[in-house]
């Protein structure tokens, strides 16, 4: 039963269209660098073009004298602006290597694109004009981007350390000591595999962009940011730059996507608060394309070893992962936890023994730092178990969804406490499973595969599927704790209905594309009976939403939503005080429902919210030790994460002669708890489907031995555009999460970790029949038609 | 995004444009739909100090039934050549190729003399207008010279084009019913081709030419002697790659790409002898 249909007149689960919209396809709506900021000066920022080299020389004399030039600084002319170096917030171990890092290079550039020399000039063009008169004298020295090579530690990067190596994290779990061991020794069979997380450059539609606005009034200075996390970054901004915390307001206007790569601290926005504060006057950048692809953070860049252990069914007995870890050149945020938040996703939705171990080293290279990117971890860890899953699967001889079936946690055993310790909230993996395969046609599309993908077929057909967990909603604070994270993960809101029973909902969530406006009023409208264009939703502004931990992680709904639902509660609970007043009766004799209390049996005694809210507004005759006006806030620290889950299909075609590949149909079956606009929901797993496609077949950030990223530009990084994804069919299950009022878990990474691994399992479903077991991504048409020409024995 | 700083001028003929190209000589460069230009310049990969732009030269945008050819004006933008009832009659292949160049925003701005003065061995219509056996007519301080197609692109990037001369025209003979086919490899929709093929045959006739398979677009004579000495398809399109020289990219390695180039000629003339 869907979620519309339980409840008819509900609000929650309509198809409401955004009310973000109009603004956003009009071009009204107004972005960072649509600011107008009358005598603002541009920074320009000058890379380093060397992956790995000291900074002998820097001249900068001909860029003063370049007209419109207002001042130039070196990295070591602003030393002193830093009362501490660019934040990372996840030391994951006690001893992890953190090198200090600064918004400008002091004596080495440590990656292509390392900011060496700031600008500031009257205008953007001048700001970058100048940059072409600044001479650097450079001693290049050896670049590292390779992981393996990195852990070697023949080049040492960052010297101080003495090391590459920034942490090793385990995460090991046996019923008895030894029991990884002994279940490989005893496996009926095993697989270990290798796999590679290639880099992939976040693209939002919005690149970076930043003003820093001294304040004649009320407070030292406003950095507007398209930042995912203005409350983070107001945190840390004041202890970077050693301000006063209050006297820093942060604002993320109208922001156009981020995927986590907006999930950061970043130099260009320290660069602007304290030049801004040292001229007295606003300072702004905006991001270049080209310098999106080096400046902002990659995502993923790992490499996997999983091995299987499997009983003669093929049931798991054990798993084992090693993982290396790409740092890049510097740790950003939270850089070194991305590979933990897969951590404990290894075994995927597969009812495990005790038998784990993994463990994950993570070194430095002299690349462009990785951060998180949509899933961060998670699409990684789901990849890594359902690709093994159907290498078990092809060795056994059994079909990968039979495998699966054997394997999968069952409805019965929810809430499933996990190897880990970690409680899966609820889950009916079988059935997501076969409403997928019945989209599929699973038996038909087999049977054609067998007719079609005959010894010299020119086109072979592929099947793949996956079936995941999103451990999503971060998250409870006491588990951050444990894994050592600088901060809490609860979410706040305030609710005030106003005098004229209009309602303000503030949030400390701050959305970037995914229609909070809309969803958070749904949730408002619902508890509060109010119409939702009655509700406006204010957020991502420091002065007027303090409280908050911003938009990452599929937290916003999950912690963020639930926060709003806590604080009506509170506001109908303070208005049922006064209604009691008003109708005479006792607070516990009255119901609630669509925006009236009446008294249960007497329903002609009753009140709207609306009269109370006037009421409470005019305090002139409120119960004793009542306050005045109808407002609550409230905080939400989850209990547990959420575990949206889901199975997806993919059924491709690939051509043997040239090696391309075409998407013929690709289902998502996603379980996401309850939906509060279902059409928001199929939105975000269309975006994340894609986003996982374009991993397997398209994106890959390509660096030459010497450190250069050969793919800087939208013509070279392949970001597959409407046409060449295919149709998606979604559908869902709802299996609502018992951890929250709202009964519901997040879903905007579910597309991306379910779908990278399911099209490369179509992928190597349809090559196996020619001897390809194995294929990086991205399966562009080059490389699967080298893997053929391999497997048949070259020529 | 911001290129360096350029000079502007507008041209209202192609005379007032080569009196002005001639004047600030090789730091100017002639300005169509832009969409070969812009983007370097923007990369500051290009950096000409004056643009002269071409773009309202209206005389220069034509499609004319001219007897044995069709004569298609310079700055026709691809989406004309595209949708022209005339080269559909009478060079179908030219008019599918055009739909293939960049996407829709890039065909209503992009121009085939643009296109082809660029030189860019990438290029859907450089080669397609190759394999055509296309001339090209260009104009200089001394008046007009015809260039043959296969006579024109010298180096990457590089044409028979001096520096004080447009090309103002592009004369395309009529296929006259023979079968052609245009195949484009790529990995998205918008891309330039990795590999492409323009061929046509007409009883012993037959042109063939290859898109990005050298630094100039490529005349695949040998495919074309193979066909007229009888090869079949299949042992003429084995010559594919005979007179290229590809490079290797992100996209193909040099093996890949000949192998490629040999697998679309196939294709082609299987579908060109229909």
């Amino acid at each position: 039963m869907s979620i519309t249909q339980e409840r008819a007149n509900s609000i929650i689960g309509q198809r409401m269209l955004r009310r973000e919209d109009p603004a956003l396809l009009t071009g009204e709506a107004k972005f960072t660098n649509d600011l107008v900021l009358p005598g603002a000066l541009h920074l320009a920022v000058l890379r380093s073009p060397y992956a790995h080299a000291r900074i002998k020389s820097i001249n900068v004399s001909d860029a003063l004298a370049m007209p419109g030039v207002v001042a130039v600084y070196t990295g070591k002319d602003l030393r002193d602006a830093w009362a501490a170096p660019m934040p990372c917030a996840w030391p994951v171990t006690p001893d992890m290597k953190n090198p200090a890092h600064f918004p400008l290079a002091l004596d080495k550039v440590c990656y292509v694109g390392d900011g060496v020399v700031a600008v500031l000039a009257n205008s953007e063009t001048e700001s970058r004009d100048a940059l072409d008169a600044i001479d650097v004298v450079y001693e290049p020295l050896q670049a590292i981007t390779d992981l393996e090579v990195a852990l070697s530690d023949k080049t040492i990067i960052h010297e101080d350390l003495g090391t590459n190596k920034s942490y090793t994290w385990n995460l090991k779990v046996e019923a008895t000591e030894g029991a990884v061991d002994e279940a490989f020794k005893n496996a009926a069979f095993t697989v270990r595999e290798r796999y590679v997380q290639q880099r992939l450059i976040p693209m939002a539609m919005e690149p970076r962009a930043v003003a820093a606005v001294p304040q004649p009034f009320g407070g030292d200075i406003t950095l507007y940011s398209a930042t995912q996390v203005p409350h983070i970054l107001k945190v840390m901004t004041a202890i970077t730059l050693g301000i006063p915390e209050h006297q820093v307001r942060v604002v993320a206007p109208a922001v156009g996507g981020g995927f986590g790569s907006k999930l950061d601290v970043y130099a260009e926005e320290l660069l602007c608060v304290a030049l801004a504060r040292k001229h007295g006057a606003p300072v702004r950048w905006v991001e270049e394309r080209s310098e999106n692809t080096q400046a902002t953070i990659h995502g993923r860049g790992q490499i996997q070893f999983v091995e299987l252990a499997a009983d003669k069914d093929g049931k798991l007995t054990a798993v084992r992962v090693r993982l290396i870890g790409d740092m890049g050149a510097y740790l950003q945020l939270v850089t070194p936890g991305v590979p933990l938040l897969g951590a404990f996703l290894y075994a995927g939705v597969y009812d495990l023994p005790l038998a784990y171990d993994f463990s994950c080293t993570s070194v430095f290279t002299t690349m462009t730092p990785t951060d998180a990117y949509r899933g961060a971890g998670r699409p990684e860890a789901t990849y890594a178990i359902e690709v093994a899953m159907d290498a078990l699967a092809r060795k056994m001889k059994v079909d990968p969804y039979e495998l699966r079936k054997r394997n999968y946690i069952k409805k019965e055993q929810f809430p499933y406490t996990a190897f880990s310790g970690l409680t899966y909230d609820s889950g009916d993996h079988l059935a997501a499973a076969e409403k997928a395969m019945s989209h599929a046609d699973y038996a038909a599309v087999r049977k054609k595969q067998a007719t079609q993908n005959v010894a010299g077929a020119r086109k072979r057909l592929g099947i793949g599927m996956t079936s995941y967990f999103e451990m999503c909603g971060l998250a409870p604070s006491r588990v951050l704790a444990s894994l050592n994270y600088g901060a809490g993960g609860w979410e706040s809101a305030t609710v005030r209905v106003l005098p004229t029973s209009k309602v303000q909902v503030v949030t400390g969530t701050s959305p970037h594309g995914q229609g909070h406006e809309t969803s958070w009023a749904m949730i408002a409208s619902e508890k509060l009976g109010i119409p939702p264009e009655d509700i406006d939703v204010l957020h991502s502004d420091t002065a007027i939403a303090p409280l908050g931990l911003d938009t990452y992680g599929s937290r916003s709904l999950a912690v963020g939503g639930v926060a709003i639902a806590g604080a009506c509660d509170k506001v109908i609970d303070k208005a049922r005080l006064i209604a009691a007043h008003q109708l005479e009766c006792a607070a516990e004799d009255l119901e609630f429902v669509q925006g009236t209390f009446s008294v249960k049996g007497s329903p002609d005694k009753a009140v709207p919210i609306a009269a109370i809210a006037f009421a409470a507004f005019t305090a002139h005759n409120l119960p004793d030790g009542v306050e005045p006006n109808l407002e609550a806030q409230y905080t939400h620290d989850p209990k547990n994460f959420s575990w949206p889950f889901g199975t997806h299909i993919c059924i491709l075609e690939i051509d043997t002669e040239t090696g391309k590949i075409e998407v013929l149909k690709y289902i998502a079956v996603d379980d996401c708890g309850n939906q509060i606009n279902p059409l928001i929901v199929e939105g975000q797993v269309h975006g994340g489907v894609v986003q996982g496609i374009a991993q397997a077949l398209y994106e890959e950030a390509v660096y030459d031995s010497d450190g250069n990223l050969k793919t800087s530009n939208l013509a070279e990084y392949l970001v597959p555009a409407a046409c060449d994804v295919p149709p998606i069919t979604t559908d869902f299950t709802v299996t609502p999460s018992p951890t929250n009022q709202l009964g519901v878990k997040g879903v905007g990474e579910a597309g991306t970790i379910g779908s990278a691994s399911t099209v490369m399992n179509a992928v190597l479903d349809a090559l196996s029949g020619l001897g390809v077991t194995k294929l990086d991504m991205p399966a562009s048409p080059n490389n699967v038609w080298k893997a053929i020409q391999a497997a048949q024995g070259g020529n | 995004m911001i290129p360096a700083t350029f000079e502007y001028k507008r041209a209202s003929s192609a005379d007032e444009a080569i009196s002005l190209i001639s004047q600030y000589g090789d730091e100017a460069k002639f300005l169509a739909g832009g969409h070969s230009l812009i983007p370097l310049m923007k990369l500051r990969l290009a950096q000409p100090t004056m643009l002269v732009d071409i773009g309202r030269v209206k005389d220069l945008s034509y499609i004319k039934d001219a007897g044995d050819h069709i004569a298609i004006g310079a700055l026709t933008r691809h989406m004309d050549v595209e949708k022209s009832p005339v080269l559909s009659k009478h060079v179908p292949l030219l008019a599918h190729a055009a739909g293939y160049v960049g996407d829709a925003q890039v065909r209503h701005r992009g121009t085939i003399g643009g296109s082809i003065a660029h030189a860019d061995p990438a290029s859907d219509l450089t080669a397609t207008t190759l394999a055509l056996g296309a001339t090209y007519v260009a104009q200089g301080p001394n008046g007009k010279r015809e260039i043959a197609a296969k006579d024109f692109y010298k180096g990457f990037l590089e044409s028979a084009l001096a520096a004080d001369e447009m090309l103002v025209e592009i004369k395309v003979p009529k296929m006259n019913g023979a079968g052609w086919s245009f195949q484009k490899f790529n990995r998205r929709a918008v891309d330039w081709a990795i590999v492409g093929v323009a061929a046509w045959r007409n009883n012993g006739a037959s042109g063939v030419a290859l898109v990005n398979m050298g630094s100039t677009p490529v005349l695949a004579g040998a495919v074309s002697s193979a066909l007229a000495k009888g090869a079949s398809v299949a042992d003429a399109a084995a010559h594919a790659a005979d007179d290229a020289e590809p490079q290797a990219d992100l996209n193909a390695s040099v093996e890949y790409r000949t192998h490629l180039a040999k697998v679309l000629v196939r294709r082609a003339l299987e579908q060109a002898s229909k």
